[in-house]
Parts: structure tokens; C-alpha cells; sequence
């Protein structure tokens, strides 16, 4: 095999690696172990660099670095790997981010602080499941990966988690797994409805499954609504996004940061990666529906984030809002709409994962997570993390100029003229009412950023020297996000360039 | 028939039944040599067990690649799928010598020789088992690998439940064989003939050798007593009644025994049966095992939730498992021949993998019990802090058991759920995965105790080498299925028990 095929099972297996070696360490080794999981982390990212710089950018819609090879012969099902346009992003996003985490938790852990071993272990299985669904061309390949996630998390927020953590865990672990057995079935409904075109049998190869007709429209549908089940949950999409709020602000600092940065992406990414190219007639069909949840996820996110007390659970309900802005973009069924959808989880990636990092600093400083708690007054007493806070926010409201501005917007633009076939009354209602929803986001933000940072400080902050600003670790993990933000924001080519070639591939099945 | 199944000993096969041989050399060997050992010394007679075991496994593979050999007037047969289950029963058997040596060392010290004399004993009947395709072959063989259970199930002389065990097991056991037996006797009547291929050419044909009033509704009669038989055997609901205080009584490495050994074998023997004998009848057994299934699944399993004790939460999680084996044996009624193969391979796979990850999940018990007799539940809270190794591993065939993904649990659900879509019958496959997410919820739980909670009691459990050895064998094989799920899966469609 070739250094292409070799790469991006290197980028996906080097974590679990990683944490093979640290399972075997003594666990009273903390610097070690946190060395290798770092070196583990950071070859994932050295060669997700290289997987950036070598891909052909003007064959974007075409799957690059391919691997191909036998796996279980007695289903059918094989070890392909590749990466297009729309997957690249993602997995980039993926093993930075984890690379980021793995810096930040160099020096500040959750606690129980001693259990050093399996948190790193945990955090780079975790990769391992996140990137390896953004590379799985196989769809039992995808599901294994999929759900490989799932035991490192509840982990993680169960072990290292705060207030009801195992109530959360749990409930994150049962939301998702139900999802996934439609999502199951609906990979097996298509496997045996379909044909192999070269081997006359039946197929589990995502590129090899695209064309076939699977016995009609209503059998479509019906398979559509496994798929969306799966994936809506991990959006996830109003109704399904109960178990959020609870994971997210349950989670420790590090989890929220990987939850909300990447675990959320798995689904919008398996709608477009498996749902539209595969069953493009039932896409149609359901379209209106996914955009008109996805409307009622931005108003009721943005309705949430007002009513809430604490910091970790209004940005886990903004993540609602903002997911939603990315289904609608998708539900389009447009080159702009999925192409902003992309960009914008990219952004939310960005952009939330870095507010995650800030509210778990303030938790780490004021040990508290109520946001009257906290401030007023963040920016007096540490100006440096509380003008952080507030540039992040400022781009989670979506200013212009910033990373939040080009995906809503852009999803925004795409719904007033939606793909040939949908109802365009009814998407150019959705634009207004999402219109509506980013007047709401603004206003919950400035709010927020109103009662957190501005004002004097209370006293009992201002005399506690133990709260300190801005420390090495965090430096180091925040910086390349904060850059990130301006940079996508000034330069929103940097993603449009790579992913219009695969999406306008992808938008042609609807015109 | 009868007269052509005449043999002389000078035409047995003696290279097919060398392994079976070498185990009854063993068997004599133990016996013998128990007498001569002082009671320090008898654990001894684990190393005779093992040599013995190593020695058919060294037989066993000397056949390999030999084709099908047939004797005893083809009543013993070895071929490819008689091969598979003889290397899982000497695996097995194995690995419960390595998890008996200390745990029998401290609780039954002084009657020690006389467990793996019997252990051997059951082997033995589990070795012929899949090789008789004949009835009386296979009674003999089952009652082989039963007898001896009902003996050791009561190892605990001074114990009440260990002694209730044994009765249970033993009224249990001795009804079952009763009903079998009685359904055998009816398919002989019909069919005049013991010999399962033989069987199944009468009854495919309808050819009765002689006339018979109302000949369906006897093999009918025949068919269903044979399944309640076997149904007893592998802890079918509602046969099951027996097993969970039978397993919670005895010694655990016999519950282990009669949780694995003895329900691969039950298995083993029910192949045989539903695909030689009445293959031609699918449509008649098929729907009873699909009522047996989705009883077995979700009774073993509801019940399962409410357990305090390890051994009979594992008990009840067995019930449970025997029920999705049962499924692919449910669906292949009417159907095509390359549905009925893949229902097979799917069943056979199961098996192979979920008697690694039950005997796994028991060494870890059997660990964890020299220190906490009881096994309840509660003692495994905070394990993770004591024992990392322990709880790593627990977790680990836990997580199997429960089917979660990508473990080897998982593959043998997905091979079976799998069948049971390809074959249409979707209501089976729905029972399944909600049974599937209720048996995560107590697996899971038992984890959850063992990484969140703090451990009531402090201080390590030591883990003696032989039983440590297991236990990293047994995730070592866990993981190479997880990885390359046709490791298993390769073998079961080569085997040659389906002859289409």
C-alpha cells in the first residue's frame, strides 16, 4: 500500500494507539502518561495536516487517500476509508480540537484529579470514534465508529462530570443507542434492498449504494425515517435535544469542548453523507419537515438560552440554535445550503468548543456555574479571559467579519430559494422566522456578556487572589481557536474552496 | 437400519475417535491416581486434566483437513461441524481448569480429584455429542454431560443451596431426559430407524416402512417433545425454572460449567436434530423456537434487572442469551437454502463467541468470590480502584455481553439480527433489539458501579496466575473477534452439518 492509503487509518487508529499504551502504563506515571497522550494526539494532527496539504483541492468531490480492503467477507462488509471535500473539514476540526483538549488538560484536570490514566485513554478513544466517522466509507465501518464514541463519553462525563453527572451520562448513552438501532435498521432495510453493480450481491459501500432504488419511494421514505431518527438525535433537533443540556453541562470542560465541537457534527454530517446522496427521493419528501424542526430548534434555542442561570447550559442550549441553522441550510437541498452548513459546523466547532473552554475556566476559578454568580464584573477582575469572552461571543452572535456570521447567513440566503421542488413559500417562512432567531441569538449574547463581564465586581471575588487570568496551558490550547475565528471570518474561502466541489456533486442529485 | 449399523470392532475408526479416547484415558488416570495423592497434593489432578485436554486438542488437530470420517456404522461421524465444537468444548474445558484449581483448593479441598474426574466425564459426553447422529448416540452423550453436572452442582456438601442446586438440577434434568426420550421413541416407531440421516429420509419422503395411522401428527408429537427436552437443557423459558438457583448454589466454576459447557452442548445436540433429522419438517419447529426465543429473550431478560446477586444476575443474562440463539433456528422455516446457511452460521457464531465472554464474565467472578463469597452485586462497587486489571476485564465482557458496539457481543448480535431481517421476520427482530437495550441497561450498571461508586470495602483481591491466565486468554480472543469478526464466523459456513 501506498503512503495515501496508509494515511488516514494513521490519523484514525494512531489515538487508539495512544491509548493502548496508556492502558498498559502504571497509572501513578502522570507526566509520562500525559506525554504520550499528547505525542499520540499530535501525530493524529501531523498527519491530518499532511492529509490537507496533499489533497487535490480541484477534485474535491472526488474520495481522496482511498482504502480499500477486505474486512468481514461474511457480510459484505469492508474496510473503506476516504476523504472528500465536505469529510475534510470535519476531520481536521476533529484531531485539532482533540489536539487542543489534550494540551488544555496538560495542566488543568477535572476532578478526581489522580485519575489521570484513563482520562487521557478515554479522551483519545474518543478520537479514534469521532474521525473515524468522518472517514467511513462502509456503512458498517460508519456504525462502528459511530457508536464507538459512545462508551469513552459516558465515561468521561460520569467520571469527571459535576452535579448529576451519572443521571446525564446515562441519558446521553440511552438517547443516542436508541437512535442508532433505527439508524441500524434503516443500513440494513438498503443493504437488502440493494445490488451490488459489480458483484451482483448485496452492498454496504456507501459510494457503490448511491443510484439504487430500493424498492420505491414509500420503502425510501420509510428507511429515511431510521436514518433521520439516528441522526437527528445527535444533532440534535428539537424534540430530540433533551439530553443536551444535561450532558453538556454536566459534562467537565474538556467533554463539553469534544461533545459540542465534534460529537454534534457526526449528525449533520450523517445526513450528508449517507441520507441525501443515498435516498435523494425521500430527501425531497422530507425536506420541509427537517427545515421546519430546524426553524423551531433556532427559535426554541434562542428562547431556552434566555431563561437560563447557568453558563454551561445557555451555551449548550445556543447549540441548539445553531445545529439548527445547519439542518436548515441541508433541508435546502442546495449547493449554498449544505455548502453553508459545512462551513457553519466548522464555525460552531470553533467557536463553541472555545466558549466551552471559557465557562470551564470560570468554573475552575469561581466554582460555580450560576451566571449571576460569577459576575458582574468579569472584565475587571480578569481582563484578559473576559475580553476573550467577550470577542467569542461576539462571534457566536454571528457578527460579520467573524467565523459565526458565514454559515447563518449563508443557510439564511440559501432558504429563499430552496432546491426545485420544495415548497418556496413555505423555506422563504423558514428564512424569516431563522431571521427572527439570530435577532434572538444577539440578544441572549449581549445579554449574557452584559451580566457576566461588564459592571463592578462583588466583593468577595475582588479579594480572592486564588482567581487568577489567564494561565500557560490555556494560552496554548485557546490561541489557534481564537485565530480560527478571525481568520475564518475575514477568509471564509479557506472552507467554501474545499467543500463547494463535493457539495455541488451532492446538490446536483436535487436539481 | 438396524442391520446395516452392524460393526466389528476391527472396522472403528480409531484415528476419529482418538480425542474421545485420550479423555477417557485421563478420566482413569484421575481416578487412579487421586487415590495415591495426600490432600495437599491434589490439585495435581489439574495438570492430569490438562495434559489430557492438550492431548485430545493435539489429536483433534491431527484430523484436520482428514475429510468426514464415519464409524461405528455411522453412528459417530466427524466432520467440519463436529471438529468446530470439539475445539470449542476442549477450550472450554480448558479454560475451567485453569478458573477451578484455587477456587476448588479452598472450598472443596479434600473431594477435589473427584470435580475434574467428573469434569472429564461431562467432556467426554460433550465430545461424542456433536458427532452422534444417532439417537442413541446422542441420548447417551447427553446424559453423559449431565450426570455428572447433577454431582458436582452439590460439590458444597455442607451447604443447603448448594445441595437444593443439586436436586433442582437433578429433578429438572431427569424429567427432561424422560421427555426426550419418550419423543425419540415415537420418531423410532414412525420411522424405524435411529439414524438421524435416515430419519430424515423417511420423513422427507413420507416412505413409512410401515403403515401408520395419523403418521403427522406423531412426528408432530415427536418434534415438540424433543424441543422441551433439549428445551430443559439449554434453559429455554419456560424450562428454565432450574437454572438460576441451580447456578447460584453451586460452586461457581460449575455454574460456569453448566452456563457455558453444558448449553453448548444442548445446542450442539439441537442442531443436529432440527437440521439432519427434521430438516424437512422446518416448518413445524420453526415457529415454536420463534415463540421460545421471544420468551426466552425477554423473561431472562426483564427478570435479569431486579438481581442483587452476580451469579444469578449472569444466570438469568444466560437465559437471556440462549434466547438469541434461538432466533435464527425461528426464522428458517419454508426458507431458501442460502437463508437457512446463514441462519445456521449466525446461530453457531453466537455460541462461539458468547461462550468466551459468559466464561470470561465468570472468571471475574470467581476472582472477585474467593474474597466475597456471597457474589453479590454490591461487591463489585468501586472494583475499578481495587482491582484496574479486574474491572478492566469485567467491564470488558460486560460491555460484550450487552452486544455494545464494536465488541465481539456486538458482531453476534448483528450476524443474528442480521438472519432474522434477511429472512423477513421483522417482529423477532424488534423483540431483539428492545431485549437488547434492556440487557444493556443491567450490564451496563454493573460498570457503572465498578468505575463510579467508592469501594465499600478496601484492599486488593488477588488473583491467583491460573485464573489470571484465563482471564487474559479469554480478552485476548474477545479482542481479536471484535477486530476480525469473521474470526468465528469463517469456520461455521464451512461446516458440514448442512447438507443442501
Amino acid at each position: 500500500m501506498t503512503f495515501d492509503e496508509w494515511l488516514l487509518s494513521l490519523v484514525v487508529f494512531l489515538p487508539l494507539v495512544g491509548a493502548g499504551v496508556i492502558a498498559a502504563m502504571p497509572k501513578a506515571q502522570h507526566a509520562l502518561i500525559r506525554l504520550v497522550a499528547l505525542i499520540a494526539s499530535g501525530a493524529a494532527l501531523v498527519f491530518g495536516i499532511i492529509a490537507l496539504v496533499r489533497f487535490d483541492f480541484h477534485q474535491s468531490r472526488v474520495f481522496q487517500f482511498n482504502v480499500n480492503t477486505r474486512w468481514i467477507d461474511s457480510i459484505g462488509a469492508r474496510y473503506h476509508m476516504g476523504v472528500d471535500g465536505i469529510a475534510l473539514p470535519l476531520l481536521v476540526l476533529t484531531v485539532a480540537l482533540t489536539f487542543l483538549c489534550v494540551i488544555y488538560s496538560q495542566k488543568i484536570m477535572p476532578k478526581p484529579q489522580d485519575k489521570v490514566k484513563g482520562f487521557f485513554a478515554l479522551i483519545l478513544l474518543l478520537e479514534t470514534g469521532m474521525a473515524g466517522t468522518f472517514t467511513s466509507l462502509d456503512l458498517v465501518l460508519f456504525f462502528v465508529f459511530w457508536e464507538m464514541v459512545l462508551v469513552p463519553m459516558y465515561f468521561i462525563i460520569a467520571v469527571w462530570g459535576s452535579e448529576r453527572k451519572e443521571y446525564s451520562a446515562i441519558k446521553f448513552f440511552l438517547y443516542t443507542l436508541f437512535g442508532s438501532v433505527f439508524m441500524l435498521l434503516g443500513f440494513l432495510a438498503m443493504y437488502f434492498k440493494s445490488v451490488d453493480p459489480v458483484t451482483g450481491g448485496h452492498t454496504f459501500d456507501m459510494i457503490r449504494l448511491q443510484g439504487q432504488h430500493f424498492g420505491g419511494v414509500g420503502f425510501q421514505n420509510l428507511v429515511f425515517l431510521g436514518l433521520f431518527l439516528g441522526f437527528a438525535i445527535k444533532v440534535p433537533m428539537w424534540p430530540f435535544h433533551t439530553w443536551l443540556p444535561d450532558a453538556h453541562g454536566d459534562a467537565p470542560t474538556v467533554g463539553s469542548v469534544l461533545l459540542a465541537g465534534i460529537l454534534l457534527k457526526m449528525g449533520a454530517y450523517g445526513f450528508i453523507r449517507i441520507a441525501l446522496p443515498l435516498l435523494p427521493h425521500a430527501a425531497k419528501d422530507w425536506a420541509p419537515y427537517i427545515g421546519g424542526l430546524a426553524v423551531i430548534s433556532i427559535l426554541y434555542g434562542a428562547l431556552c438560552c434566555l431563561a437560563q442561570t447557568d453558563i454551561k447550559r445557555l451555551i449548550a442550549f445556543s447549540s441548539v440554535g445553531h445545529m439548527g441553522f445547519v439542518m436548515l441550510g441541508i433541508s435546502t437541498l442546495t449547493d449554498k445550503g449544505i455548502n453553508a452548513a459545512v462551513f457553519g459546523m466548522v464555525a460552531h466547532g470553533v467557536i463553541t468548543g472555545m466558549l466551552f473552554f471559557l465557562a470551564g475556566s470560570l468554573y475552575e476559578r469561581y466554582h460555580t456555574r450560576q451566571i449571576d454568580d460569577i459576575g458582574p464584573g468579569v472584565l475587571q477582575k480578569l481582563p484578559r479571559i473576559g475580553a476573550i469572552f467577550v470577542f467569542v461571543a461576539i462571534a457566536s452572535l454571528g457578527l460579520p467579519g467573524l467565523a459565526g456570521f458565514w454559515g447563518e447567513v449563508i443557510a439564511l440566503l440559501a432558504a429563499f430559494n430552496p432546491a426545485r421542488g420544495l415548497p418556496v413559500a413555505l423555506f422563504r417562512s423558514y428564512m424569516v422566522l431563522g431571521g427572527i432567531g439570530t435577532i434572538l441569538t444577539a440578544g441572549y449574547m449581549l445579554w449574557l456578556i452584559q451580566r457576566l463581564n461588564l459592571g463592578v465586581v462583588r466583593e468577595k471575588w475582588a479579594a480572592d487572589p486564588s482567581i487568577d487570568d489567564v494561565r500557560p496551558a490555556e494560552v496554548f490550547a485557546w490561541s489557534p481557536l481564537l485565530v480560527g475565528i478571525l481568520a475564518l471570518g475575514i477568509y471564509p474561502r479557506a472552507i467554501f474552496d474545499i467543500t463547494n466541489g463535493a457539495v455541488t456533486g451532492l446538490a446536483r442529485l436535487f436539481t | 437400519m438396524i442391520a446395516q449399523t452392524a460393526f466389528s470392532l476391527s472396522s472403528v475408526d480409531v484415528h476419529a475417535i482418538l480425542p474421545e479416547i485420550i479423555i477417557t484415558a485421563a478420566i482413569i488416570a484421575v481416578l487412579v491416581v487421586d487415590l495415591f495423592l495426600p490432600d495437599r497434593a491434589k490439585s495435581l489432578n489439574a495438570v492430569i486434566s490438562m495434559a489430557g485436554v492438550g492431548g485430545a486438542a493435539i489429536a483433534l488437530m491431527s484430523l484436520i483437513g482428514s475429510g468426514t470420517h464415519r464409524t461405528f456404522g455411522g453412528m459417530f461421524v466427524l466432520d467440519n461441524y463436529a471438529m468446530l465444537f470439539k475445539f470449542l468444548f476442549l477450550a472450554v474445558a480448558a479454560m475451567l481448569i485453569f478458573m477451578s484449581v484455587n477456587y476448588l483448593n479452598e472450598v472443596v479441598r479434600n473431594i477435589q480429584g473427584e470435580f475434574y474426574f467428573l469434569l472429564l466425564t461431562a467432556l467426554l459426553g460433550m465430545l461424542v455429542m456433536p458427532s452422534s447422529r444417532d439417537l442413541i448416540a446422542l441420548f447417551i452423550a447427553l446424559e453423559t454431560v449431565t450426570v455428572p453436572g447433577f454431582i458436582i452442582a452439590g460439590f458444597k456438601k455442607r451447604d443447603n443451596s448448594s445441595n437444593e442446586a443439586a436436586v433442582k438440577f437433578f429433578l429438572f434434568g431427569v424429567l427432561a431426559s424422560a421427555v426426550m426420550l419418550f419423543g425419540m421413541a415415537l420418531i423410532y416407531g414412525v420411522t424405524k430407524s435411529t439414524n438421524l440421516y435416515e430419519i430424515a429420509r423417511v420423513l422427507s419422503t413420507k416412505q413409512y416402512p410401515m403403515p401408520i395411522h395419523h403418521a403427522d401428527s406423531v412426528v408432530f408429537a415427536s418434534i415438540l417433545l424433543i424441543i422441551v427436552g433439549f428445551g430443559f437443557k439449554v434453559s429455554a423459558v419456560p424450562f428454565h425454572f432450574w437454572a438460576p438457583d441451580t447456578y447460584e448454589g453451586s460452586p461457581v466454576p460449575v455454574a460456569a460449567f453448566l452456563s457455558v459447557a453444558s448449553k453448548a452442548a444442548g445446542f450442539a445436540g439441537l442442531f443436529q436434530i432440527c437440521f439432519v433429522a427434521f430438516g424437512s419438517h422446518s416448518s413445524v419447529w420453526a415457529p415454536g423456537f420463534a415463540i421460545l426465543a421471544a420468551l426466552t429473550m425477554t423473561v431472562g431478560n426483564v427478570i435479569a434487572l431486579q438481581q442483587k446477586n452476580i451469579v444469578r444476575l449472569l444466570a438469568y443474562s444466560s437465559i437471556a442469551q440462549a434466547g438469541y440463539i434461538l432466533i435464527p433456528l425461528a426464522v428458517v422455516a419454508n426458507k431458501s437454502v442460502s437463508i437457512q446457511k446463514e441462519a445456521f452460521a449466525a446461530a453457531l457464531t453466537y455460541i462461539l463467541i458468547y461462550s468466551f465472554m459468559q466464561l470470561g464474565a465468570f472468571a471475574v467472578v470467581i476472582a472477585v468470590s474467593r474474597r466475597h463469597p456471597d457474589n453479590l452485586i454490591a461487591d463489585y462497587e468501586g472494583l475499578s480502584a481495587r482491582e484496574p486489571g479486574l474491572a478492566f476485564a469485567m467491564l470488558f465482557f460486560l460491555l460484550s455481553l450487552a452486544g455494545m458496539i464494536p465488541t465481539a457481543g456486538f458482531w453476534a448480535k448483528f450476524f443474528v439480527f442480521r438472519s432474522a431481517i434477511g429472512a423477513g421476520t421483522l417482529w423477532l427482530a424488534a423483540v431483539m433489539v428492545v431485549n437488547t437495550l434492556i440487557g444493556l441497561y443491567y450490564y451496563l450498571s454493573i460498570g457503572a458501579k465498578m468505575y463510579l461508586r467508592e469501594p465499600r470495602e478496601r484492599g486488593p483481591i488477588q488473583v491467583p496466575y491460573a485464573l489470571a491466565t484465563a482471564i487474559v486468554l479469554m480478552v485476548i480472543i474477545i479482542v481479536a473477534v471484535t477486530v476480525y469478526p469473521d474470526f468465528f464466523n469463517h469456520f461455521s459456513p464451512r461446516s458440514t452439518l448442512l447438507a443442501f
